[in-house]
């Protein structure tokens, strides 16, 4: 797709934005260039009509003048607010997740981007989607900052150790694109990219039902939640449960000891799962153990899943599978944990 | 200050001049003379210039080919951060100020030195010292952060020598307070009779605005490279999230200072320029007032736009908003200089002399430089942008175009005064043509790059990204030669050159109204100011008659 014989002088358009931002461009150099032609043109002209006839002449004095200084602050004041706005509104599209979006976690390491699907299938380096379909990407890092660039999709977004970060995306065209880290990371940065595969849907499920999927990252997390790290001895089995409900709590507030409140988002669970003790809810005790250094990111990112996956009916069957939770409307989770035969649907 | 004095004192008179007035080497590193300072400053810069090139040559045979085939990623890394760390902290940000400054400011305003001379020397000596740390960690083995030290790599993963080099840019940042408080308390204190602020040159409104900056900018990154080593060196937590800290911390304090620095490498620039179209115009500059407070007004918004460095960051939408439009706001003075600039040229007698050469090269450079900024502070647009080729070339328009430019300018501008030589005025257009010509082929083709995509810091690239990078590894070795000529005919004319004279340009500064090189006291009486900047008419004093016969002399 990249390769021509001709210098190109721009990436691929191929997601929903990218004709967004190419219009912000031309804006741009159109402004660019309304302002460098006369600009340049006096420059040349006065240089040209006035130059020296005489060695150390006096020209005649001239002082500034008032109104030529406000012209002059008023149009490119303006004109920079127009580029302000339009430049705001594509931002405000880029940074805000849609609903319903399908899942897919991203681990950066030194040098390489772990990425897996909500139906379970791993990829290292590239990342399968399907056309005219969101993704959301859920990024975080394990060791220092990354930056997840498309220049295809014109998003890119940096990836923070300790943190999630955000970046959605709506592929529009089938093809490989360049994926990059466009945040300096050490040695092999220049090496840590791959590819962006964007596919036809039938192409997509046939890519994912070809490929070894392993458990989901709910089913991952609930293994962690029940057998491998004994979560479930706190937090469940019911009002007498020693640690905090988590059944419903996903993107809720909640009340935390001292009488802030917080909405236990991503980065919430995240860190009562890593330092349990800096946000306690209100009514329970510190007595929850820190889990650092027991949990890798990947492992991190399936308990969050898995946590989003609970709902309050889901309490009550606490074994039955998670995509049986469909009642469940406040967490996408519940739709996109989906199989891929559901996927073919839309 | 009669006007015969200022014709006829003519150089090679007996008098003892700044250079002539002691010549062991102590009498140089032990010198309070501004103007001694000054020229040590611009040998020991001179030296950094080189280094920091010789690293971007390199850079640019790397980049020649897609794979990394002449240097590995790992000296790749080193190579570009040594070359961003001695160009900002060790070239661009002396440069203009340090040497220009120091030798100028004092005699601009009719003062015999700066108000605190050993304050200077000491400046100098910090400067010294941090570039000699630096240079130490180089040779022991380098650092491979970028320039911009991000955290937690620069804390926790990189084996290089990080805290040396910070050590040594801590140490150098006390040169920089130091120049810029010495600059505000001598504009303040030490005008001559008659140099009220609004006949100051608008060199110096520059470089009080640099000052500003300076002063109040350099001790936040003295202060994030000390909590750097606290956490490198103490494992406390401050930028390092294994251990509670949060490395976005660390790129607001960066930016906080390292944004405002960027105008410390512009506004003085900015400051050389308007000398330059005002006196090769021989009119007194448009909207004077203007002007000044444009640099003013650039200094203040520079401090609260930081953020747009991190717009991709994980920073808030509604925190990016105000940064993006606090960042569009800083055009409308940067525009308005560009304004004045060119109307001052209307009607005006332009001389195409090597240093309004490049004075028009800049107005052209810092034309794309400063609207490609206007790219990079829309959000939306610089997502795409952001850590590309673009950014690059867009910097480098800045710095080189804009800061480098208006410094070889200004040297040419002054080279008879501070050396009482005449250089090859014919070799001194060819340097400046070939500097815009290469430049332009070296950086225009990048923002192309950028668009599409290439990343910057990567030692190996797509495939397709090549031909761009031909173009632009071919520019730099014009930009190369023409760099390099004026080392060799500035050179030259040192033992060659014609002598100047005192107003070689017949100029109305004050500084072209003492002799050249200038005495260690500057001026031979106080002189008392009765008439405006860029006062070209017969109130300036200047005789023009008896110059031009002078001047049908030489030719």
């Amino acid at each position: 797709m990249q390769s021509t014989n001709w210098v190109p002088l721009f990436p691929e358009q191929a997601s929903t934005f990218a004709w967004q931002v190419d219009l912000l461009y031309f804006y741009l150099i159109i402004v660019s260039i309304a302002f460098t032609i006369p600009v340049a043109a006096a420059i040349f002209f006065f240089a040209i009509k006035y130059r020296e006839t005489e060695k150390f002449a006096t020209p005649e004095e001239m002082h500034g003048s008032m109104v030529l200084e406000t012209v002059w602050s008023i149009i490119p004041f303006v004109i920079s607010m127009t580029i302000f706005l339009g430049g705001a509104i594509v931002f405000f599209n880029q940074f805000t997740p849609p609903e319903g979006a399908m899942n897919v976690y991203v681990v950066g390491k030194q040098w390489m981007w772990k990425l897996q699907h909500e139906t379970g299938q791993r990829e290292i380096n590239e990342l399968h989607i399907p056309v005219g379909r969101k993704v959301k990407l859920t990024m975080t890092t394990e060791d220092v900052l990354h930056d997840f660039s498309i220049p295809a999709f014109r998003t890119k977004a940096d990836v923070v150790p300790g943190r999630y970060t955000y970046l959605w995306f709506e592929a529009t065209k089938p093809g490989k694109y360049h994926l990059f880290c466009a945040e300096y990371c050490g040695l092999n940065h220049s090496g840590m990219g791959g590819y962006v595969y964007v596919m036809e849907q039938r192409d997509f499920d046939n890519w994912l039902s070809g490929s070894v999927s392993g458990q989901t990252p709910v089913e991952a997390g609930r293994d962690l939640f029940e057998n491998k790290l004994g979560c479930a001895s706190c937090h469940a089995g019911g009002p007498t449960q020693r640690g905090a409900m988590l059944e419903g709590i996903y993107n809720h507030e909640v009340k935390l000891v001292g009488g802030a409140t917080v909405t236990a988002d991503d980065q919430y669970i995240r860190n009562s799962i890593l330092n349990p003790s800096s946000q306690i809810v209100e009514g329970f005790q510190p007595i929850m153990p820190t889990f650092k250094g027991q949990v890798t990111e990947e492992q991190l990112n399936s308990l969050v899943a898995y946590i989003k996956s609970l709902t309050p009916d889901a309490a009550a069957a606490a074994s039955s599978v998670p995509t049986a939770n469909t009642s469940n409307t406040a967490a996408p989770a519940g739709n996109t944990a989906a199989k891929p035969s559901a996927n073919s649907n839309r | 200050m009669n006007a015969e004095n200022v014709i006829s004192s003519g150089y090679g008179g007996s008098k003892l001049n700044y250079i002539t007035n002691g010549s062991t080497l102590k009498s140089w590193l032990l010198t309070k003379d501004h103007k001694r300072i000054a020229i040590m400053y611009l040998i020991s810069v001179s030296g950094f210039f080189l280094m920091g090139g010789l690293y971007a040559a390199t850079i640019r045979l790397e980049l020649l080919t897609p794979a990394s085939d002449l240097l590995e990623s790992g000296t790749y890394n080193k190579v570009f951060t040594q070359h961003g760390i001695l160009m900002i902290f060790f070239f661009l940000i002396p440069s203009i100020p340090a040497v220009l400054g120091n030798f100028l400011l004092p005699i601009m305003i009719g003062a015999k030195d700066l108000a605190l001379p050993r304050i200077n020397l000491l400046s100098l000596y910090f400067y010294w010292i941090g570039g000699g740390m630096t240079l130490f960690a180089l040779m022991q083995g380098g650092i491979d952060t970028g320039w911009t030290f991000y955290t937690p790599y620069s804390t926790t993963f990189s084996n290089s020598f990080v805290m040396l080099v910070g050590l040594g840019i801590f140490v150098n940042g006390f040169s920089s307070i130091l120049t810029g408080l010495n600059f505000i308390v001598t504009i303040h204190t030490m005008r001559a009779p008659g140099m009220t602020w609004f006949r100051m040159p608008l060199f110096v409104w520059a470089h009080y605005a640099t000052s500003l900056v300076m002063i109040l900018g350099t001790p936040v990154i003295a202060i994030t490279i000390l909590l750097l080593a606290l956490e490198r060196l103490g494992g406390v937590g401050i930028f390092d999230p294994a251990i509670g800290g949060d490395p976005i911390l660390f790129q607001h304090l960066f930016w906080f200072y390292s944004h405002p620095a960027v105008y410390i490498m512009i506004l003085p620039g900015m400051g050389v320029i308007s000398e330059l179209i005002s006196n090769f115009s021989r009119k007194k500059i448009f909207g004077y007032e203007f002007i000044a407070f444009s640099s003013i007004a650039i200094a203040v918004f520079g401090f609260l736009v930081w953020g747009h460095h991190m717009f991709v960051s994980g920073q808030s939408i509604y925190a990016g908003l105000v940064f993006s439009f606090l960042t569009m706001v800083v055009a409308v003075p940067s525009a308005i200089k560009m304004f004045n600039w060119t109307a001052t040229m209307y009607k005006g007698s332009v001389s195409y002399d090597t240093p309004m050469l490049y004075a028009i090269g800049f107005m052209g450079l810092f034309l794309i430089g400063g609207l490609t900024g206007l790219f990079l502070g829309a959000m939306g647009l610089v997502v795409h942008l952001t850590d590309t080729y673009f950014v690059v070339a867009h910097f480098h328009y800045v710095m080189v175009g804009g800061q480098v430019i208006a410094y070889l300018g200004g040297i040419h501008y002054w080279w008879p005064k501070m050396t009482g030589r005449m250089y090859s005025e014919f070799w001194g257009k060819i340097s400046a043509m070939l500097v815009f010509v290469g430049f332009n082929l070296t950086f225009f083709p990048q923002f192309i790059l950028g668009y599409q995509g290439m990343p910057r810091r990567y030692a190996s690239y797509p495939e397709e990204f090549q031909v761009l990078n031909i173009f632009s590894t071919a520019g730099a070795s014009v930009l190369g030669i023409g760099l390099l000529m004026p080392a060799v005919y500035l050179m030259h004319s040192l033992f060659f050159g014609r002598p100047a004279g005192d107003n070689p340009w017949m100029h109305p500064g004050l500084e072209w109204r003492t002799s050249s090189p200038p005495p260690t006291e500057n001026f031979e009486v106080m002189p008392v100011v009765t008439w405006e900047a860029y006062e070209f008419g017969e109130e300036s004093g200047m005789d023009i008659e008896a110059a031009r016969r002078r001047e049908a002399v030489i030719t």
